[in-house]
């Protein structure tokens, strides 16, 4: 098969899936061209992940893995969910197949984005 | 019969293969086990197995409308392909005639070799499909002369199911002595063909796609065309095709060809008939395109885009609902591009991503037809939910392609 066990249970029940419509923090990376879009939505309280909900316009892996990332981040202080690696997150998937590694990239750099966009806009407020 | 919310099985990509017909299966038992013998031996038990070999050659050399003579048993519809277009490139370079005419919307068993025959300093001509999916007469009539060595343009195409003007395309061939190839590997045993009636001068067929078994195929080359042997080997095919018959093979690809062949016209109107059915329920689901030209197309084949959906994950849920069809989108073919057929007929990247191929055959029934139009709108639903580009576009954030 193509797809391990793990990846079909998060494809096909995804955790996390939405959004966050007062988020505290968006990130989006990938584009329409090239068949994956992923969106984060982060709800950020005292540096700890409160709530994460993902958007994803991909392949099966692309959905397994933004719902199996998102549920490894939940809950994390922000630090702690930046160094959550796309590798990570295919173990804990049980692997992907080579040519759908991208995807758990695609998820890691969306989580950052988000981050980043959060650290950003606290810094702005800050000033 | 099903009882509602149960999970049907149908079977729905029927230009990736088809199940083999219980006559098909035991044609392949029986020359297995009773027509073992090998057709260049000499005893018995080895011309019966060469007689049947013969019989099975006349059978589908007039099917296709030429002499048994002409006809190369061969591995499928890539080998086919293979040997025509190197054979009457290397023909054509003995006359000093080094350019190829084809469409930008082949099979890869030909875009790939006329890729390499580019590197080997053939000038390749890949002709435009336009939206519709057909090559025009007029093109090729302007792009052929008299350094061409050879037009090739398959008869249907394999995606989007459009047919070919091969008669005319052929006619203007003969007109100016090129040799004309066809990879009909989606057309034998789908619609008429006749080799003679249709100008064609090389033919590619594989039996797998009418309901006869894998790895069994046939290549028609027109009495008078020199044909180079990719195999070295025995003396087999008459010197080009090495290697002992697939004798099981050939006889269960010539029964499948009579079967297929049986009604044809009434099997093309009632999968015709089926497909349409589920083009207008299909088409109901919003922002959804039909690709191809809708009235030049192989009867069982439904392409269609779905905005805002991503063409794997569609069909591994339509999966779970029992239904196998496939997709053009990157992530079915291993690379970053969607379909080189979809971009040819200039679908943009990301409609391109979201399509769905339904391939129906004469098995399928229109209580299936009604389970897939149930389901497949469910998935675009569940998928459109997730998908940050469907959430863009609704808010007007992005603009509608389709």
């Amino acid at each position: 098969m193509l797809y391990s066990e793990k990846v079909f249970d998060h494809f096909r029940f995804p955790r996390n899936m939405g959004e966050i419509a007062d988020a505290d923090a968006i990130g989006e990376v990938g584009n329409a061209k090239c068949g994956d879009i992923m969106r984060i939505y982060l709800k950020i309280d005292n540096e700890v992940i409160t709530d994460i909900k993902f958007q994803t316009f991909g392949c099966g892996s692309a959905i397994a893995a933004s719902s199996m990332a998102t549920e490894m981040v939940k809950g994390k202080r922000l630090d702690e969910a930046l160094q959550v690696t796309n590798k990570a997150v295919v173990e804990a998937l049980d692997g992907l197949p080579k040519n759908k590694v991208h995807c758990s990239v695609l998820v890691e750099e969306a989580i950052k984005e988000a981050i980043n966009n959060y650290r950003k806009s606290q810094e702005n407020k800050a000033e | 019969m099903q009882s509602k919310g149960e999970t049907m099985k149908i079977y729905a990509d029927n230009a990736a293969t088809t199940k083999p017909t219980k006559k098909v299966i035991e044609t392949l038992m029986h020359y297995t086990e009773q027509v073992f013998g090998n057709p260049s031996s000499l005893y018995t038990t080895g011309q019966i197995a060469k007689d049947a070999l013969e019989d099975a050659r006349e059978r589908i050399a007039k099917h296709i409308g030429c002499m048994p003579n002409e006809l190369y048993f061969t591995s499928g519809g890539s080998e086919s392909d293979n040997q025509a277009i190197m054979s009457a490139a290397q023909n054509g370079l003995k006359n000093g005639k080094n350019k190829i005419i084809s469409s930008t919307f082949e099979h890869h068993a030909v875009l790939h070799v006329l890729e390499n025959l580019g590197k080997q300093g053939f000038e390749i001509v890949l002709l435009p499909v336009y939206e519709d999916g057909i090559v025009r007469v007029e093109d090729l009539e302007n792009a052929i002369d008299d350094k061409t060595a050879l037009v090739t343009i398959m008869t249907a195409n394999n995606e989007i199911g459009t047919i070919q003007p091969i008669k005319q395309l052929g006619e203007v061939c003969k007109r100016h002595n090129v040799v004309f190839h066809t990879d009909a590997v989606q057309a034998v045993g789908h619609l008429p063909i006749n080799v003679k009636e249709q100008n064609i001068d090389m033919l590619s067929l594989s039996a797998h796609k009418f309901h006869g078994p894998k790895g069994i195929g046939a290549l028609y080359v027109k009495k008078g065309i020199s044909l180079q042997s990719l195999i070295g080997g025995g003396a087999q095919e008459r010197r080009k095709r090495a290697g002992t018959e697939n004798v099981p093979g050939i006889m269960a690809m010539a029964a499948a060809l009579d079967e297929a062949l049986e009604n044809l016209d009434n099997k093309m109107a009632y999968v015709a008939n089926l497909r349409d059915s589920l083009q207008k329920e299909l088409s109901k689901i919003p922002y959804s395109k039909v690709n191809g030209n809708l009235d030049n197309r192989l009867p069982g084949i439904l392409n269609i885009c779905f905005e805002g959906v991503e063409g794997e994950a569609m069909l591994l849920y339509t999966d779970d609902a029992g239904i196998s069809v496939s997709s053009g989108s990157a992530c079915t073919s291993g690379d970053l591009d969607p379909s080189h057929v979809l971009l040819a007929i200039g679908l943009p990247h990301e409609i391109a991503h979201g399509s769905m191929r339904i391939s129906l055959c004469d098995k399928n029934t229109m209580e299936e037809i009604e389970y897939i139009a149930q389901n497949v709108p469910k998935v675009i639903e569940r998928l459109r939910i997730m998908s940050p580009i469907w959430k863009d576009l609704q808010e007007g954030k992005k603009e509608h392609v389709i």
